[in-house]
């Protein structure tokens, strides 16, 4: 039964780090706290939802679609708002983008209550009810098939970060953005594409938890959370390791709720949000 | 080549830059002295494009630069190698060193700038898959200034690079300077250790309080009694 608790954990783990990682880049490299990242996992949710619904895609099938419109959304989002934030000075970006992704997270959710209603939606699938058997473990097959695909996201954001161009000019930004300025790199483009990439892992989020759990018009400020949580954990730095903070929030968790009892599960988090912040303030994998 | 006119310049209600007027032609090696606070950091960032300054011109090759985006101030062939030399330290040597090709002008020539720097540092060449911040300090310079070789620089801009570094390295670091300019290099040079920087230089301006104090020859200004008393003092000794 723990252990059975323990592989779910792991399971949603993975959905953590991945909603993460997109909060994680565009904290790292923008200094820009876009607390509406998680409305963005939402309204990500919901495009997959339409997709499968209209389209008649599969719900994994509809990554395809989900993704290049979240990097789409993400170019227009910093155009016509985060443009403007990265022109201050560091501390001041921080607070001013608090202010508009609070700013954002209100319109976004009220905006999909207005659209589709305050139910709790998920995407049924043919396989939905799928289970692997292991011994005396049940793994369901769809949120088996999630963390995989988070898991290959966050490999392929590695590898656009460890080897394409502009991945290693976003590294440079986000380790020193003037340094980065004086070797000819356009840091006004690094962001662009750091929060588009951070926009297309929230769409990408948002599917995987449309599929594998549910999604309603408010379920954005948890999600704000849980990544919030994890990028304290793993710290700035290294996507790898901010997808395995995931993994060790989704299982801490289950184990607190496994010990204590349900309501238990959210305070897990938090308790580690601020241990973390007291003893290793750069994170488990911090640079 | 560069000209730079009545500039004003500061941080915030700080003016740091009053009326500065300097010049470098092409092949120059220019030595810019002064003392701490004096504003030389502050000059170089406002060639670099980091900060705007409040009046005044620069102007390189004809073109204003005060109106360019600090990225293509390095395309235009300026490179400016900074105090601290703010390498990328996550990252091995050569990251570093290809991320100093990043203008387009400059990744045609990406190989070939490589060997340069491998050839004028031989040290360097050895560590290429080590993390910067794994070097000594003199190692890091040798990537500082390879990172901002690796922009095809017309003019290099150099703030104090043999702040905090091994004698030995110095010397080495002021050897490949004169290499880089035999090759056409203008070079600018912010520069503590002032006898080695007037030995190296043609020309040199002296800094005072934000205001240009005195300019000449270098040999001259090594031999002017205020600038000795003021820059090589005691010092000299041990410069």
């Amino acid at each position: 039964m723990l252990a059975q608790q323990l592989v779910l954990g792991l399971l949603i783990g993975g959905l953590y780090g991945l909603a993460a990682a997109g909060l994680s880049l565009v904290f790292g490299v923008m200094k820009v706290l876009d607390v509406a990242h998680g409305e963005l996992i939402m309204l990500g949710g919901y495009a997959a939802f339409w997709a499968v619904a209209i389209f008649g895609l599969d719900p994994f099938g509809s990554l395809a679609l989900v993704i290049p419109l979240s990097l789409l959304f993400g170019v227009v989002l910093y155009l016509v708002l985060f443009s403007f934030v990265v022109r201050a000075d560091e501390e001041t970006r921080v607070k001013n983008s608090l202010l508009i992704g609070f700013g954002l997270a209100l319109a976004f959710h009220a905006l999909a209550v207005r659209l589709w209603t305050a139910d709790e939606r998920s995407i049924v699938t043919p396989y939905g009810g799928s289970v692997i058997l292991v011994g005396d473990l049940a793994i369901p097959v769809v949120r088996l098939l999630s963390l995989l695909v988070a898991f290959l996201l966050i490999g392929g954001l590695h590898l656009l970060l460890a080897r394409w161009r502009w991945g290693k000019a976003i590294r440079a930004t986000a380790e020193d953005w003037q340094a980065a300025l004086l070797t000819g790199i356009d840091v006004r483009r690094a962001y662009l594409l750091a929060f588009a990439l951070g926009t297309g892992l929230a769409g990408a989020a948002g599917t995987l938890v449309s599929v594998g759990y549910s999604i309603s018009p408010s379920i954005g400020l948890e999600w704000t959370l849980k990544a919030l949580i994890v990028v304290v954990l793993a710290g700035l730095g290294s996507m790898l390791g901010t997808f395995v903070g995931g993994l060790v929030l989704g299982v801490a968790e289950a184990a607190s709720a496994a010990a204590f009892g349900g309501p238990y599960r959210e305070v897990v988090g938090l308790v580690i949000f601020v241990v973390v912040l007291i003893a290793r303030p750069r994170g488990l994998f911090g640079r | 080549m560069l000209e730079i006119r009545d500039l004003d310049a500061g941080y915030g209600d700080v003016r740091v830059l009053s009326g500065v007027s300097l010049s470098i032609g092409p092949g120059e090696i220019v030595a810019l002295l002064g003392p701490n606070g004096s504003g030389k950091s502050t000059l170089l960032t406002a060639i670099a494009g980091l900060l705007r300054p409040r009046a005044g011109s620069i102007r390189w090759q004809g073109e204003d630069l005060t109106a360019l985006r600090p990225h293509l101030v390095v395309e235009r062939g300026l490179a400016l190698v900074p105090e601290g030399r703010r390498l990328f330290g996550s990252m091995t040597v050569e990251e570093n060193l290809e991320l100093g090709a990043f203008a387009a002008r400059a990744r045609r020539e990406q190989a070939a700038g490589l060997e340069r720097v491998y050839a004028l540092f031989p040290d360097l060449r050895g560590r290429r898959r080590q993390l910067v911040r794994s070097l000594s300090g003199g190692q890091q310079q040798m990537v500082a200034v390879g990172r901002a070789l690796m922009a095809r620089p017309t003019l290099l801009m150099l703030d104090e690079p043999s702040l905090g570094i091994a004698p030995r390295l110095v010397a080495s670091i002021f050897e490949a300077l004169a290499d880089i300019n035999r090759a056409g290099v203008g070079i600018f040079l912010v520069e503590q250790n002032v006898q080695a920087a007037l030995t190296l230089a043609h020309r040199a301006y002296v800094l005072e309080s934000g205001r240009i104090a005195a300019h000449g020859p270098a040999a001259d200004l090594l031999r002017d009694p205020h600038v000795r008393r003021a820059y090589l003092g005691p010092l000299a000794v041990h410069g």
